[in-house]
């Protein structure tokens, strides 16, 4: 196997892991401040890539389409956030679920409802179509690199948002101490609400940009859900250090796992029993590394001690 | 006698009389029905072990649910194909056989309930949570990659299976076959509800001190239900795969995962029927809305959000109010 | 001298900069009340789940009838008999109070992979339960949910749980807490009666029964043991009096 191919495989895991990354955040945030899980989180990267392919459709425009997605997903979440999220902070894990899923139900029926049961397409904007030329041989599509760029800008600017701006101390002081910051003349609601749009965004933007690399549709978050949840167990809930780095391990893994096993696994069996084999593990290979991490970390890589 | 046993025995004789009336009515699609109810129960009933006395909230049971029926898919495939399942080191033959399909059912998802609880049981809380329905999702994918048993599409047989004695072809007998494993299931569930392993149990879910400083250790208590919770709903993965003669990924989806929680909360849960109750409602639900609107799923959501928001007691909960606390 | 029951030795415990608990010794013997006593925040909560097992100790050894238990986790040193009750209450709140006293019952004699027959119709079982419930006046709540016993019921079914296991040694944490002073002077005369049959370890603030009861007194500060000795020691102890007496007493 060439070293072209492998380090283009590299980059689409990098890619992968970054948009895991966009889901992870937000779920992490939200579980680390208000100890919520939060299952509709999957429901908001689809009503993202809704919005987006609708205005990108209607306006011509792909960066109004980012925008739309980040502003349907972030007025979603902040109208859930006030209807129903709000009422479940200091319910137990079980009602946290159950609830969760039926905004689920109810947001799935309803996006099929209004756009229908067909998927939409998002076009690659000009600017973005085409390959970048690395040299020796490495050409990599422009548009999966503009997603790598923003991904690690989004990385950046959170780390950021939480060192070093009043949103984040008080997003630190949260996830220690609730009273105290109630003390400190805060208004939780209002930070829970802005934290949890916040959230939604970041889910909502994820949408929007693999919406160009795969059909837009009903159903398509809950996947990169439950995927964003093997981040979390393997980063360690609440910690956005943990997300990143689970991220880039869950999306080099599971891209890896698919390029490298089949061609290993060929080496010593016929490759007509080898291909489905070593499928079948790749497929199953993300879930071992958090099966891994569970036995010898169970609080995660960045979990405190619980 | 309290008003929760008499709805209990109210809604098993509903749930017999039901398709008995309609074998006589010449209404197979009604038997079937309630041979789904009594199923879908079944499945519920094995997670209300682990979610109502254990307090474990399992968002993976998809994952037995869909090892029973892929047992019954593949021995059964092998059978109809007279393909030996496996030649070395030794044959197993596939087989038409239901005791032995739900013996192997019971054997695999219990394996597998052992090796997800060993490692899941480490954590608690949204950390069980999130990780019971990544390993539920491990099992999809490699249901959705294991091209030898149709991969995505699943695998069908031509026949239903066979049971000693019985004509399975015949609608009201296959019921009564789901029905007795119901209602032996249930037996089961209210004995251990009520025995030192529940008493042990159900106490490490409100004050896991107190066990361990009485010498019991919670983990081995709660792996030991989540085992049992994993055997019974992967029988009724068994039962469920022969009454469609049909297994797919799809019995391994983590909507399915939510659909047998659904059941659970609907009916009320550690209410011993709650599961029957809530497999009724559902499957009455998917009817009545189901002919209303092709959205149904949507008015699902909503009713189950107002319950968990507003009547946390299920059906059960509602009509025989607060449980009474007689050990 | 008797071999001790349960021999603290050198125990040190951090949190980052904090020492919990600053080399500290303490032994337990045959018949005696040893209180341990010290404001709060000295370091007492740590020391306790450090004798009972939810906590390792950095250093230093603990052993429990001559078997050093350092690594033994809670459910190995209940095993053995170390019977303990919680400064606030671990019961099963759900259940009733014979039902908490059953569950003890169950731990001390084993079984508990039993799934058919109803725990409560084992006579057995019944027995050690009804005579602990007995034991501290509380027969007559056994059918009583506990979330609707008074706060010093709770305590003392927290006692009947521990009499359960027929233990060897006692660890107390705070039994007199919340019981009124009608209630502390039953519990104090109970806990008086109890000593021939295992030692207690009592950690309380009630001083009255702590003067009263014990034979040697502990004082812990800043995780520090600064002096054992009988109740007229103590007392006398200027560094006692500096420390501790001088602002609780």
């Amino acid at each position: 196997m060439s070293t072209v191919l492998i380090l283009e495989q590299a980059l689409n895991g990098l890619q992968f892991g970054v948009m895991l990354f966009m889901m992870s955040a937000g779920l992490t945030l939200v579980f680390g401040v208000m100890g919520l899980i939060n299952l509709a989180h999957g429901s908001l990267y689809m009503i993202g890539a809704f919005a987006a392919a609708v205005v990108a459709t209607w306006t011509g425009s792909f960066m109004l389409g980012l925008i739309a997605s980040l502003a349907a997903a972030a007025a979603m979440g902040a109208l859930i956030e006030l209807v129903v999220i709000r009422r479940l902070y200091d319910r137990d894990h079980l009602d946290q679920v159950l609830a969760t899923f039926a905004l689920i139900l109810i947001l799935s029926e309803g996006t099929r409802y209004t756009f229908g049961s067909l998927p939409l397409y998002l076009n690659t904007p000009g600017w973005l179509s085409g390959v970048f030329d690395f040299g020796g041989g490495l050409v990599y599509p422009k548009y999966r690199l503009a997603i790598i760029f923003v991904g690690l800008i989004i990385a950046a600017g959170l780390f950021l948002l939480i060192a070093k701006t009043r949103l984040g101390i008080r997003i630190r002081a949260g996830e220690s101490d609730r009273e105290m910051i109630a003390a400190l003349g805060v208004d939780i609601s209002k930070l829970y609400t802005i934290i949890f749009a916040l959230g939604a965004s970041l889910a909502g933007l994820a949408g929007a940009m693999v919406g160009v690399l795969e059909s837009v549709e009903v159903g398509m978050g809950e996947p990169v859900l439950i995927l964003a949840f093997v981040v979390i167990v393997i980063g360690g809930i609440g910690s956005i250090k943990g997300a990143l780095i689970g991220s880039l391990l869950v999306g080099m893994t599971d891209t890896m796992g698919r390029v490298l096993l089949p061609p290993l696994f060929s080496q010593f069996m016929p490759p007509v029993d080898a291909v489905p084999v070593a499928s079948a593990l790749a497929s199953m290979s993300i879930y071992i590394l958090m099966a891994i991490v569970l036995i010898v970390r169970p609080a995660g890589l960045f979990g405190g001690a619980k | 006698m309290s008003r929760e046993t008499l709805i209990n025995i109210a809604l098993a004789a509903i749930l017999l009389a039901v398709p008995i009336w309609a074998h006589f009515a010449d209404e197979p699609f009604i038997i079937t029905l309630s041979t789904k109810v009594a199923i879908l129960a079944l499945a519920g009933v094995g997670l209300n072990l682990a979610l109502g006395l254990g307090g474990l909230v399992s968002f993976g049971h998809a994952a037995y649910f869909g090892i029973g029926g892929y047992a019954m898919g593949i021995l059964a495939s092998h059978a109809q194909d007279y393909t030996p399942f496996m030649e070395w080191p030794f044959v197993i033959e596939g087989t038409n056989q239901m005791p032995i399909i739900w013996l192997v059912a019971v054997v695999m998802s219990g394996l597998a309930a052992l090796a997800i609880g060993a490692l899941s049981l480490r954590t608690s809380g949204i950390f069980f949570i999130m990780i019971t329905l990544a390993f539920g999702q491990m099992f999809y994918y490699f249901a959705i990659s294991w091209t030898a048993y149709g991969g995505e599409d699943g695998v069908s047989i031509y026949v239903r299976n066979e049971f000693p004695g019985l004509n399975t072809l015949d609608a009201i007998q296959f019921f009564a076959l789901a029905f007795t494993a119901l209602m032996l299931a249930l037996i089961f569930s209210s004995r251990i509800a009520k025995s030192r392993f529940g008493l042990a149990l159900t106490a490490a879910r409100q004050a896991e001190q107190r066990v361990e400083t009485v010498g019991i250790k919670p983990f081995q208590l709660r792996l030991t239900v989540f085992v049992i919770s994993g055997m019974i709903t992967g029988l009724a993965g068994a039962l469920m795969a022969d009454l469609n003669r049909f297994v797919s990924p799809v019995m391994l989806s983590w909507q399915t995962s939510g659909e047998i929680m659904i059941f659970v909360i609907l009916g009320g849960v550690a209410r011993l029927f709650g599961p029957v109750a809530g497999a009724a409602m559902f499957i009455l639900m998917e009817h009545i809305l189901g002919g209303f609107s092709e959205f149904w799923h949507g008015w699902l959501g909503l009713v189950l959000l107002l319950i968990v928001l507003f009547a946390r007691g299920g059906l059960i909960g509602v009509l025989a109010g607060k449980e009474k606390a007689d050990g | 001298m008797a071999e001790s029951v349960l021999a603290i030795a050198n125990v040190s415990k951090s949190f980052g900069a904090l020492k919990a608990s600053d080399d500290v010794s303490l032994d337990l013997r045959p018949g005696e009340i040893h209180a341990l006593i010290g404001p709060n925040g000295a370091g007492k909560s740590t020391l306790i789940a450090q004798i009972a097992g939810g906590l390792k100790p950095d250093a230093g050894a603990i052993r429990f009838l001559g078997e050093d238990v350092t690594h033994l986790d809670t459910v190995g040193r209940a095993k053995l008999g170390l019977g303990r009750t919680f400064q606030v209450s671990a019961l099963a709140m759900e259940y009733t109070a014979l039902q908490n006293a059953v569950l003890g019952a169950m731990g001390a004699s084993g079984g508990i992979f039993r799934f058919f027959r109803r725990a409560l119709s084992d006579q057995g079982l019944r027995d050690v339960a009804e005579k602990a419930l007995a034991r501290v006046g509380l027969s007559d709540q056994a059918g009583t949910v506990t979330s609707e016993l008074s706060h010093g019921q709770r305590r003392q079914l927290e006692v009947a749980v521990a009499l359960t296991l027929n233990p060897k040694a006692f660890l107390m944490d705070e039994p007199m807490a919340g019981l009124g002073e009608a209630g502390s002077k039953e519990m104090t005369a109970f806990l008086d009666s109890l000593r021939s049959e295992a030692p207690i370890l009592l950690v309380e603030h009630d001083m009255d029964a702590v003067f009263t009861l014990a034979d040697r007194i502990s004082v812990l500060v800043y995780g520090r043991i600064i002096a054992t000795g009988t109740a007229d020691e103590i007392r006398g102890d200027p560094e006692v009096r500096r420390a501790y007496l001088g602002e609780a007493v």
